[in-house]
């Protein structure tokens, strides 16, 4: 049985992204190459506040990815990310607050941190199948905010109140705001990820996740490590949801428990099933969904943005179990070669 | 001595809502193999008709009824036109689903009722046999618990309906080829669930005041509570609920503090699925690959 929608269509779908189809890759250069031109347009074409929001967007691409390796390629769910994203933007933060790290210095020990983490969480996990790892994880995500708050961490933490931290500033004296040069850090460090992810997820590691999410006694019976192999993928998808927690703290130059409660989790999972599950550029669909239908929704109701959330993970299930990406791809696919021949090719 | 007694009895009342969802999570886990992380949301949801209706100036009891009738009807529904039509589809999409169903009724509820705090009443006397040791309310609760687990077990023991939906949760193949409407046995499920937890939620929005979030503490207590018993068997539930709400109590007041009781019930999750995954009372299970 395999444990996830995408699994029917995508044996196809795995192999074109391994071995790229030569008549897509030109348009698959241009669109890159657009994508990467708009990127760099944006800091000198928009106002500090909507830099502010696209760098959100990033970081919140850098996280659904996180998400999404571990969803969408392995198939184990996750209700508790939005914990792991604390756990970054605490240790951030309590570095730049108590250690006085440059921000820039915090990444790599937040990053360990959370590897370390996740590894860890994804070890007994292991015997956590499907709903069971989705129950553990949600009690997690449950919790983060009371752990945050709590008085044996006060010191560090500061409470309820949170830490406020200070924001980046240009070095060598270049002519850039604060947001503009923190732009371009966030985009520098999220196109490096998004590389190490397409590189990654295509390599040994990726084909045994897959496998695993596939048939996981089958993976195993092939060789694969199954227990090392979905605990390591754990720990990633925490480090890269970790690292885009400590960069939403210094996006936000705040971070307070409740900011992380269970909903950030949830949000998450919308970006990843919204964006498509089991894709590298769905993620920053998923996340720009994420990040532009509240400020929209915003004006209706104040319950307006998560019922539309609400609506989109259900109808995505029923319509679209892929995606906005596994929708285009079907498009192009069908515009490429005509209708499908019946009973799959 | 006094004070310890007094923890012990309402943690066993906090112990029976607990009991409560958690026999609704069994009744659904039971019939579909499926953790429904919607159930305290939809309980949530019937508690605020109730106050609703109350509102209206319903006497308590009607209330309650039309309640318990709301639930039923909502989780038939709910059943129907989103379960239903999604088919068989694979683990992790039903749980989508859930979380779904989840943020949908609880935004729902705050679209609709708002988001401050209503105090909502107990039907029962703040004190019973003159005694100060257990509250009116926690008192009735325990009494309710013990009249719901009855009843239910006097429904799936001794009436048709029952043995019908018991036989479709164990072989649905053979119940339909037996001339037992499966479906629509899942769905009476579904709706008989959802009515337990209502009845959870007009036991528990005394205590904690009714709000769209006021579910979140109850359910992963629920959660803890069912996997503690053993997913699959009602019974266990509501001793899990006991054991649960008891331990709760005793720790809040005397271990860790107020502030760390989700923490306590994170701790009691996975310690269950890491110890004893199938409960204390649960099958084990084994699968033929």
């Amino acid at each position: 049985m395999s444990t996830l929608p995408v699994s029917v269509e995508d044996a196809p779908l795995s192999a074109a992204d391994a071995t790229p189809i030569p008549a897509a890759t030109p348009w698959r250069l241009i669109a890159l190459a657009v994508l990467a031109a708009v990127a760099l347009a944006v800091p000198f074409a928009l106002s500090d506040y909507r830099i502010f929001l696209v760098t959100m967007t990033l970081i919140t691409a850098i996280a659904v990815l996180g998400l999404n390796m571990l969803v969408g390629y392995n198939g184990q769910l996750s209700l508790g990310h939005g914990a792991i994203y604390a756990l970054g933007a605490y240790v951030t933060a309590v570095l730049m607050e108590h250690a006085h790290f440059a921000w820039w210095l915090t990444l790599p020990v937040s990053a360990v941190v959370c590897f370390v983490f996740g590894f860890l969480f994804g070890w007994p996990a292991l015997r956590l199948k499907g709903h069971y790892l989705a129950l553990a994880t949600f009690a997690l995500a449950l919790a983060t905010p009371q752990l945050l708050k709590h008085k044996a961490f006060e010191a560090w933490t500061g409470g309820v109140q949170g830490i406020t931290l200070t924001k980046p500033e240009a070095p060598f004296g270049w002519k850039l705001t604060g947001d503009q040069w923190f732009y371009l850090m966030v985009l520098a460090i999220a196109a490096v990820l998004f590389v190490a992810a397409w590189n990654l997820l295509r390599g040994r590691l990726g084909r045994a996740t897959v496998a695993i999410r596939e048939q996981p006694i089958a993976a195993s019976a092939m060789g694969i490590n199954v227990a090392y192999t979905k605990a390591m993928t754990f720990g990633i998808s925490a480090l890269y949801t970790g690292v885009a927690g400590s960069l939403g703290a210094i996006a936000t130059a705040f971070v307070a428990p409740d900011s992380f409660g269970m909903f950030v989790s949830v949000f998450f999972l919308v970006g990843v099933v919204v964006g498509g599950l089991g894709t590298i550029s769905g993620a920053l669909i998923g996340a720009a969904f994420i990040q532009f239908i509240p400020n929209f929704a915003d004006q209706i109701s104040k319950s307006a943005p998560s019922a539309i959330f609400a609506g989109f993970l259900i109808l995505c299930m029923f319509l679209m179990p892929q995606g906005v990406v596994g929708l285009v791809r079907s498009a192009l696919r069908r515009a490429q070669r005509g209708p499908r021949p019946r009973g799959g090719d | 001595m006094y004070n310890l007694l007094q923890q012990i009895a309402s943690g066993i009342a906090m112990g029976g809502i607990y009991a409560c969802l958690g026999l609704a999570l069994v009744m659904i886990y039971q019939s579909t193999h499926h953790i429904n992380f919607a159930q305290g949301e939809m309980a949530m949801f019937s508690t605020f008709v109730a106050f609703l209706l109350l509102q209206w100036g319903l006497p308590y009891w009607a209330a309650a009824l039309a309640t318990l009738a709301f639930g039923f009807v909502a989780g038939f529904l709910i059943e129907r036109l989103v379960l239903r039509p999604l088919g068989d589809v694979p683990e992790l999409s039903v749980i989508v689903v859930f979380i779904g169903l989840f943020i949908g009724i609880n935004s729902l509820a705050g679209w609709v009722f708002g988001h401050q705090l209503q105090p909502f009443p107990s039907p029962f006397p703040s004190k019973l046999f003159g005694t100060t040791l257990v509250s009116g309310h926690e008192m009735g609760t325990i009494a309710v618990v013990l009249v719901v687990v009855t009843t239910l077990y006097g429904f799936l023991r001794f009436t048709k309906v029952g043995l019908a939906m018991r036989a479709s949760a164990e072989n649905p193949v053979s119940s339909r080829l037996a001339g037992i409407p499966v479906s629509l046995m899942l769905s009476l499920g579904w709706g008989l669930s959802a009515l337990i937890g209502a009845i959870g939620g007009l036991m528990v929005a005394p205590v904690v005041f009714l709000e769209p979030n006021m579910m979140g503490g109850v359910l992963i207590y629920a959660f803890a509570a069912a996997l503690l018993g053993g997913i699959d068997n009602p019974w266990g539930a509501v001793a899990g609920g006991l054991i649960v709400g008891v331990v709760e109590n005793l720790a809040g007041t005397y271990v860790v503090g107020t502030e760390l009781k989700l923490t306590l019930a994170l701790v009691l999750i996975v310690g269950v699925l890491l110890i004893r995954p199938s409960g204390i009372f649960g099958r084990k299970l084994v699968a033929r690959v």
